[in-house]
């Protein structure tokens, strides 16, 4: 019986538990940011050097740009996998540009407005012909990168022209990098829509129940195409920086990152099944992890054992919740 | 029957594959000759046995995405233990890939079973740690061609009736999962998990339990193809078959496996797959860069699934009733 209520049941059931209400899992994730803080302090002395610590910043900021609405996106029941490639598509239309000679701001536009429209294509595809979302992305992500690699082929584009590279390499004010900047700027903007406007609340509705929300009078296809459109947007923002900051394009640009992506939101407490998460949460883990890579860095430990924490972490975070329910269960059963 | 298959979703999209072939072949003969069919069926194999397995795992509601891991993990092990111990037997290697690949499958499967949660959180946490842990058990070291032993790059290359074993592995594969989905109670008991897994319940079949097996049969497939892609490539390092598990998740859905659940043919997945392996074999034959490659795989999956999807629109009208038509439109799935 029990898989029958899991499989259909809103997974709100396990995060309203008392239990759940006591230790938040953002409670949780903070204290292990302290925890990998300090110990990174006392293990490498090199760790407490703002400058140190400012350029870890630069290994997840794109990332995280695109984990914030990837969490909304994902907390309406939908995903999407083709940010990375989005991202390559992006980046590949901004270099062809900037080669025609295209002003900075007409470069940074044509970034974040193919985004939006690669985002808008996957939005398109999943409310039209009601095809889930995983399946529709994991055939744009082939298609985007695709196009990347019709364009470009084995060229690599690096005339960008001078300034460009501010938005990934320049610093806002002492160690504060533009990217960080603008990532806690928008940290803040999702947090404002996710948990303080209509359109938040109609996210977390639909995740939990899209019919019901529909009947509600919610018109959930459309909500659906803002995400989807919003997260593409993101990713032409990440696009932006990212290349700004490599000072280059090729189409095999952030191979792999939408995997990553996805961990950062779940690592943060968002249920895969959609319904419940917030932005706190995708921000903690988003430092959790930046954290973690950069301490491991400097004790030399390689990058690819970080992925098995990572794994690890992630298991650990869907895992556990489950694992206290059905404990206390068993303990009711025995009283 | 006949009828029945060339209206089916299977028989249109082997009509496809067909043509493409043929297509292909009137511009260059040799494409269609038999020497190169078995060769793209042989370069496809590995795909395919992978798609079989993935198939089983999709059917019952769930996905995984640690195959492609799985594959680097196995053919690294088997490597390594081929390169230390040169006269190990050929049958107990192949075992061993067996063995491995249930292991790391049986890890997904009971943590979907017995825990519940979803498949795709656990296996894109193991993905990452079965990569991991290759890098760890090989500290980043390549084993290279020389340094297997002549057996065991030879096994796969080994012709009968003028076809690679690696041909002959995917075909026994083929048959032996069509017969277990087609005539087992076990094969249907996949169908009925995914299709409507609380009927399934009430009806006795342990949904949980057939999941587990689904990760199992993957797994052990994936250990499978883990021996027989270091043998073909003659190659083994951590990033192998890195990014595959999306293109054998593409088969299937090209093939018309349905990602919710519960409909799905191994005729279809087989096809799905020769599809991949058919528009990759091509591209180079009739002149367009392999650069177009990704983008018209990608361009296939969209439509394979739009097509689909608009095959299964009756589906969504269960669900409401007549009276609600006019929402129907509307209504999502």
């Amino acid at each position: 019986m029990d898989t029958i209520i899991k499989k259909t049941a809103t997974p709100d059931v396990l995060l309203t538990s008392k239990l759940q209400k006591l230790f938040r899992w953002e409670t949780f994730l903070i204290l292990i940011v302290m925890f990998v803080f300090v110990m990174n302090s006392y293990l490498s002395p090199y760790f407490l050097d703002p400058w140190n610590l400012s350029d870890a910043t630069f290994n997840f900021t794109e990332k995280a740009l695109i984990a914030l609405p990837m969490a909304m996106l994902i907390i309406a029941k939908e995903i999407d996998i083709s940010v990375a490639a989005i991202i390559s598509l992006s980046s590949t239309f901004m270099g062809l540009v900037a080669q025609m000679g295209a002003p900075i701001y007409m470069v940074v536009l044509v970034g974040v407005f193919v985004g939006a429209v690669c985002g808008l294509v996957n939005g398109l595809l999943v409310t039209r012909f009601k095809i889930p979302s995983i399946v529709v992305t994991i055939g744009t992500m082939s298609l985007f990168r695709g196009i990347s690699y019709i364009l470009l082929g084995d060229q690599v584009v690096r005339d960008y022209p001078d300034g460009f590279e501010f938005f990934g390499q320049g610093y806002v004010y002492w160690v504060f990098s533009f990217e960080l900047v603008l990532f806690a700027f928008f940290a803040l903007v999702f947090y404002w829509l996710l948990h303080r406007t209509t359109f938040g609340r109609y996210t977390y509705a639909i995740g939990n129940n899209p019919d019901a929300s529909y009947f509600s009078g919610i018109k959930v296809d459309k909500h659906r195409l803002i995400l989807f459109t919003l997260v593409g947007a993101m990713s032409g923002v990440a696009a932006v920086l990212l290349t700004s900051r490599l000072g280059s394009t090729r189409p095999s640009i952030a191979m792999g990152w939408e995997l990553s992506i996805i961990t950062m939101v779940v690592l943060g407490g968002v249920s895969i099944l959609g319904g419940s998460g917030t932005i706190a949460g995708v921000v903690l883990a988003v430092i959790l992890m930046g954290l973690v890579t950069f301490g491991m860095g400097l004790l030399n430990i390689p990058g690819i054992v970080m992925t098995i924490i990572v794994g690890v972490m992630l298991i650990t975070v869907v895992s556990l919740p489950v694992l206290i329910t059905m404990y206390k269960c068993k303990k009711a059963k025995v009283l | 029957m006949l009828r029945h298959f060339i209206y089916s979703r299977e028989g249109v999209l082997s009509l496809i594959v067909l043509v493409m072939f043929f297509g292909v072949g009137a511009i260059n003969p040799d494409f269609i000759s038999l020497s190169n069919s078995i060769s793209i069926f042989n370069d496809t194999s590995i795909l395919i046995m992978l798609a079989l397995g993935q198939m089983m795992v999709i059917l019952t509601r769930c996905i995984d995405l640690s195959v492609a891991a799985n594959v680097a993990f196995t053919g690294m092990v088997v490597a390594m233990v081929n390169r230390y111990f040169p006269d190990i037997n050929m049958a107990f290697l192949i075992l061993l890939s067996l063995l491995i690949g249930a292991f790391l499958g049986a890890i997904n499967g009971l943590f979907v079973w017995l825990l519940k949660v979803p498949s795709i959180v656990i296996t894109l946490g193991t993905m990452s740690i079965y990569r991991g842990s290759t890098f760890l058990l090989s500290d980043g070291a390549w084993v290279n061609s020389h340094q297997m032993s002549a057996s065991f790059i030879a096994l796969p290359r080994f012709e009968i009736l003028s076809m690679p074993v690696l041909g002959w592995m995917a075909i026994a594969a083929i048959i032996i999962v069509f017969w277990a989905m087609k005539f087992s109670v076990w094969g249907r008991n996949f169908y009925s998990a995914g299709g409507n897994p609380m009927a399934a319940f009430y009806s006795g079949v342990n949904v949980g339990k057939v999941q587990f097996y689904a990760f199992l049969v993957s797994g052990t497939l994936a250990g499978l193809c883990g021996y027989l892609w270091v043998s073909r490539f003659a190659v083994a390092y951590v990033d192998v078959a890195n990014g595959f598990e999306l293109q054998v998740v593409a088969a299937c859905v090209i093939g018309g496996i349905s990602i919710v659940g519960g409909v799905g043919t191994v005729v279809g997945c087989v096809i799905g797959a020769l599809f991949i392996g058919v528009v990759n074999n091509a591209l180079p034959i009739i002149g367009v860069s392999p650069f177009w490659q990704m983008a018209i795989s990608g361009l296939v999956i969209i439509i394979a699934v739009i097509a689909n999807a608009s095959s299964d629109k009756n589906k969504a009208r269960i669900i409401l009733r007549k009276s609600d038509e006019s929402a129907d439109s509307a209504q999502v799935n």
